[in-house]
């Protein structure tokens, strides 16, 4: 950390308490604390504390889109306005709820799971961050301009896109910001991971949500200029008369669809790879046993990475490929299937003969590969191309991604913030509570994403306001299953806010009996600074 | 999960459906089987894979959850301390892969033979707009627009206060429906105008996408006579939830005697229709699977349900509406009126003469005979442009033209192109703008006149201009 300057707030907290200003020091101090912050552990709180605000936002949306769903007819909003909600909910949920929620875990862990003090590009990462809010008030802004938010889905295909009013240039350019927010973080995390780590610790001693984060430093960097070059081709073509998406200039509105998967399907693994870390880490805490085949997890990670750059087309079978364009994408799509099941064999395995308690964490972790599994199945009905053409933009691909990314990523983000938030805080959650919230969000979220399955394959086509009757049951159900899903969220909510502030009783330094890591051998909470000098590592510690 | 008690609370429920009046499918849980020898295929392949992920998930499951209940420490179990085997590795590496195989090579075959669209007995074009889908029978010369049909499109519409429970086939049905003759290898040419849409008929096989710029193809050959219905499987704006498809199949004798009703010609076989240069082998062939499917026969009964069938200009005509001038079903007793009067119950005369008759009488109808470039009056041209605004125009810029302006549709009333220039107005039209679809393909010179003197005196505009066809067909 030598060649960053400490800041003058830096040297008055020195000098005054040894700490972070508080509240206590007056509200502008620390709202300059909170500003001008380049800690890691502060940087990771915002950004948590920014994508749950964002997955509320998101929630709400989707309630209501489950709202008009409840019944068939046109009860409560316009279709115009219905489409901007599937479009706002999806830019909000990915780029503002579970990306920056996984950013944030990794602001606060990986420096504590390598044993270095602090992200290697600290001003850089308070800028990733303070890009964020921005980006989204502009994006959540198109809902009061001319013309309505973007109501082309969150996958912008030309040329429905280019019928978008005022909102098209800020939805193009609060891409660009979180984008660009992504990259630095992702820079950050990479330089950070390959140059700081403890000296005692090799590559492939390396925790699995450090490995799994490493490699998907490297997705973000791959791809994230991808969709900004194709965000940037449709404000081109909007407003300066280029034609790359218009057949009618000589363009190609199908090119678009290629170079976004070409982001969206790495994406995809951007948002579940750190779960497939999260998961790997918590279930050997609990099951007191070492994660079985960790060199094997960190090979299956870098298959699923390398595979998920050669399957994009599979998101877009319907759009007349020709032949052997669609085998290859359906083979290479089905190979993905190998090493996921390795990792999910691997933790089954991990499991076995292991000595098991369920607290919370551990509890959310093993809903994640239960229902992550389900949600791995149906992805590989959906490679199977001559099936996909009856599946394709159905409920059932509804159900798919729902079951990846919310019982999937949002599943793991809940898991790790049960398992950490007693070393950031230094109390422990209330338990009862946990339990409690563990087991509402797991059945009411199979009732709201199972029977949409049963949708699909009836035939209901996604991203529709209104149906057909034979629909209204399992829409119903599904509706319901949301609404009772999402207030349950608030318990968790109330957990965690009275971790922050404290009330709860005292977390030991180690907090879970079977943790291993260099981030329980500190206090909790953890100071303000760790690892200033390199760690001793004891070996036990390594993975 | 469940699914026993599921299974049987669905038959139940489909009893229930067969008693209620109001046709509408049952709701069901599987994928539908179809009725092409490719759908049974693929329906195969789906459970199949199906299957597959049954019983590796109730492997692992299995496996899990018998070490949740045993090896737990509440139960005093100790941990043991193994965390690798490089032969379970490779095992459970090797074996995936190799059932990943033996799913791929039928998949492959099935791919293979859905992509093959070559030596078609017929070829239809089909071009999405938004929201409506038109169907040009390139061999038969058949042509007309197939929209929503008016009982859905009301009761569809936001606090409509109808019942969709109440409307036959609500959102699954159209006024003109694809009609195709069974046994037959029908090709499809898809293509769009404005944006992407999809056509999806999950009984006659899979999605394709319909894109502007791009024909895309798929076939399909129906081995059932009946009504099969699907909808827009790609989002295409506003009214994507609404442009659904119907396909009925039919005995090819009934084919032929629809075709011959729209002024086509059943029998002319061209190069592009099949793909293939026109030879007698190929009529031979076409006669030959007409002569089965005519001792399959009991067709009919497909054919009476939505017998209504209209010649390529009245069934361009239907696409605006007939009869029906408000949107909002805030006058009931009017659209009812307008139903009763619907060509649908009417017999079928494929006799021009009778054909602009029956029109004649339906409600409000418009002057409907005059041929393009006649003299409208002003009444008609009031009362049929009100008609084609309610069924195109109303969706976006309301029917009392207020618009939405928080949407980006401008309103009518007071606009700067409804009561400015009159050729700009018409141009507007004819070429769309923005979010505007183009009309000048699917509107002919008199709707055009007409919907553009209704927008200029309605709301409270009163520019007193009064448009031509004429003047109309001089712009384009």
């Amino acid at each position: 950390m030598s060649t960053v300057n400490p800041t003058d707030t830096h040297h008055d907290h020195h000098d005054h308490h040894h700490g972070p200003v508080t509240l206590a020091d007056g509200v502008w101090p620390w709202m300059k604390r909170w500003i001008g912050t380049t800690n890691h552990k502060d940087l990771g709180t915002l950004y948590l504390i920014f994508s749950f605000t964002m997955l509320f936002i998101g929630g709400l949306m989707s309630l209501v889109i489950r709202a008009e769903l409840f019944a068939p007819g046109i009860q409560f909003v316009d279709p115009g306005f219905y489409n901007e909600m599937i479009t706002l909910h999806a830019l909000v949920m990915i780029f503002g709820g579970v990306m920056p929620a996984f950013v944030g875990l990794a602001n606060w862990m990986v420096p504590m799971m390598i044993g270095c003090s602090d992200l290697a590009l600290p001003r850089v990462n308070n800028w990733g961050f303070w890009i964020l809010p921005f980006a989204f008030t502009m994006l959540l802004g198109t809902l009061f301009v001319s013309g309505g938010a973007p109501a082309s889905g969150w996958t912008m295909y030309p040329p429905l896109v280019m019928q978008t009013g005022n909102a098209l240039p800020l939805m193009v350019f609060a891409i660009h910001l979180a984008g660009i927010s992504s990259i630095t973080g992702a820079i950050n995390i990479v330089v950070t991971i390959l140059n700081m780590r403890a000296p005692d610790m090799p590559l492939l001693k390396m925790p699995l949500f450090v490995w799994t984060w490493l490699i998907t430093a490297y997705l973000l960097i791959a791809v994230m200029p991808v969709l900004a070059g194709a965000v940037t081709m449709i404000l081109t073509d909007h407003f300066f008369g280029t034609t790359f998406f218009d057949a009618a200039g000589g363009g190609d509105p199908v090119l678009f669809q290629h170079i976004f998967w070409f982001f969206g399907h790495p994406e995809v693994y951007i948002m579940i790879l750190p779960a497939f870390g999260i998961v790997s880490t918590i279930i050997p805490a609990f099951a007191r046993k070492p994660l079985f085949g960790h060199d094997s997890m960190v090979y299956a990670v870098a298959s699923i990475a390398f595979l998920s750059f050669i399957v994009w087309a599979h998101h877009m079978f319907t759009v007349g490929m020709p032949v052997s364009a669609e085998l290859f994408f359906m083979f290479a799509t089905m190979l993905i299937a190998v090493p996921t099941g390795v990792k999910v064999f691997n933790w089954v395995a991990t499991m076995w003969r292991g000595s098991m308690t369920f607290e919370t964490p551990m509890l959310f972790a093993l809903g994640f590969v239960v229902l992550f599994t389900i949600g791995g199945f149906s992805g590989l009905m959906l490679a199977l191309t001559p099936v996909d053409f009856q599946y394709h933009d159905s409920y059932f691909v509804v159900a798919h991604f729902h079951y990846v990314l919310v019982p999937g990523a949002i599943f793991s983000i809940i898991a790790a913030i049960y398992y950490w938030i007693p070393k950031w805080t230094g109390v422990m959650y209330n338990e009862r509570l946990g339990q409690f919230h563990f087991w509402w969000s797991a059945i009411w979220i199979n009732v709201l994403f199972f029977p949409q399955h049963f949708l699909g394959l009836a035939g209901m086509p996604r991203r529709i306001p209104d149906y057909a009757v034979q629909f209204t049951d399992f829409n119903m159900i599904s509706s319901l299953g949301a609404l009772l899903f999402f207030l349950g969220q608030f318990v968790f909510i109330y957990n965690m806010i009275m971790c922050m502030r404290g009330a709860g009783k005292k977390a030991t330094g180690r907090v879970w009996e079977g943790a291993r890591g260099l981030e329980w051998t500190v206090a909790s909470p953890a100071p303000y600074h760790t690892f200033e000098q390199p760690p001793k590592i004891d070996p036990r510690e390594l993975a | 999960m469940n699914k026993i008690s599921i299974l049987s609370r669905s038959g139940l429920v489909a009893l229930g459906a067969l008693a209620m009046s109001p046709a509408h499918a049952a709701w069901t849980l599987n994928m539908n089987e179809g009725v092409t020898d490719l759908t049974s295929k693929v329906f195969g392949l789906h459970m199949l894979i199906f299957w597959i992920c049954v019983v590796i998930g109730i492997g692992v499951f299995g496996v899990m959850l018998y070490s949740v209940i045993v090896h737990r420490k509440s139960r005093g179990f100790e941990a043991s301390h193994f965390h690798e085997s490089t032969v379970v590795e490779i095992a459970w590496t090797v074996v995936p892969f190799i059932i990943l195989i033996a799913v791929a090579i039928p998949a492959a075959g099935t791919l293979l033979q859905i992509e093959d669209s070559s030596n078609p007995d017929m070829t239809i074009r089909v071009t999405g707009h938004q929201w409506l889908w038109e169907y040009d029978y390139v061999d038969a010369n058949v042509h007309f627009f197939s929209r929503l049909d008016r009982d859905s499109d009301n009761a569809r519409r936001l606090n409509s206060g109808i019942d969709p429970n109440t409307v036959d086939n609500y959102l699954r049905n159209v006024d003109n429906p694809m009609v195709v003759p069974v046994d037959t290898k029908v090709r499809l040419l898809l293509t769009a105008s404005d944006v992407i849409h999809s056509w999806w008929v999950p009984e006659l096989g899979g999605k394709k996408d319909a894109i502007p710029g791009y024909i895309n193809d798929m076939w399909f050959q129906a081995n059932k006579p009946g009504v099969y219905r699907g909808q827009c499987a790609e989002l295409c704006g506003r009214g994507h939830a609404f442009m659904p498809i119907v396909v009925k199949v039919v005995s090819q004798s009934d084919y032929d005697a629809w075709v011959r009703e729209q002024g086509g010609n059943p029998n002319s076989d061209s190069e592009l229709a099949t793909g293939q240069p026109s030879t007698n082998e190929a009529n031979a062939q076409a006669q030959t699977s007409a002569d089965e499917s005519a001792t399959a026969g009991n067709a009919t009964e497909a054919r009476t349900e939505d017998g209504s069938t209209n010649d390529p200009q009245a069934a361009e005509e239907s696409i605006v509406g007939t009869g029906e001038s408000d949107n909002e079903g805030a006058d009931d007793a009017e659209a009812r009126e307008a139903e009763a009067s619907d060509d649908r119950g009417s017999p079928k005369v494929p006799d021009p003469d009778q054909e602009d008759q029956s029109s004649a009488s339906d409600s409000e109808q418009q002057d409907g005979s005059a041929a393009a470039g006649d003299e409208m009056s002003r009444d008609a041209l009031m009362s049929q442009g009100k008609e084609v605004y309610g069924n195109l125009c109303a969706a976006c810029h309301q029917p009392d033209g207020s618009g939405m302006p928080a949407a980006g549709f401008p309103a009518m009333k007071g606009s700067a192109v409804a009561t400015g220039d009159v050729g700009k107005h018409i141009s507007q039209i004819l070429n769309g703008k923005g979010a505007m679809p183009p009309y000048k393909g699917t509107l002919d010179d008199k709707q055009i006149a007409a919907v553009v003197t209704y927008e200029r005196n309605a709301f409270g505009n009163d520019t007193g201009d009064v448009v031509q066809p004429s003047q109309v067909a001089a712009q384009r």
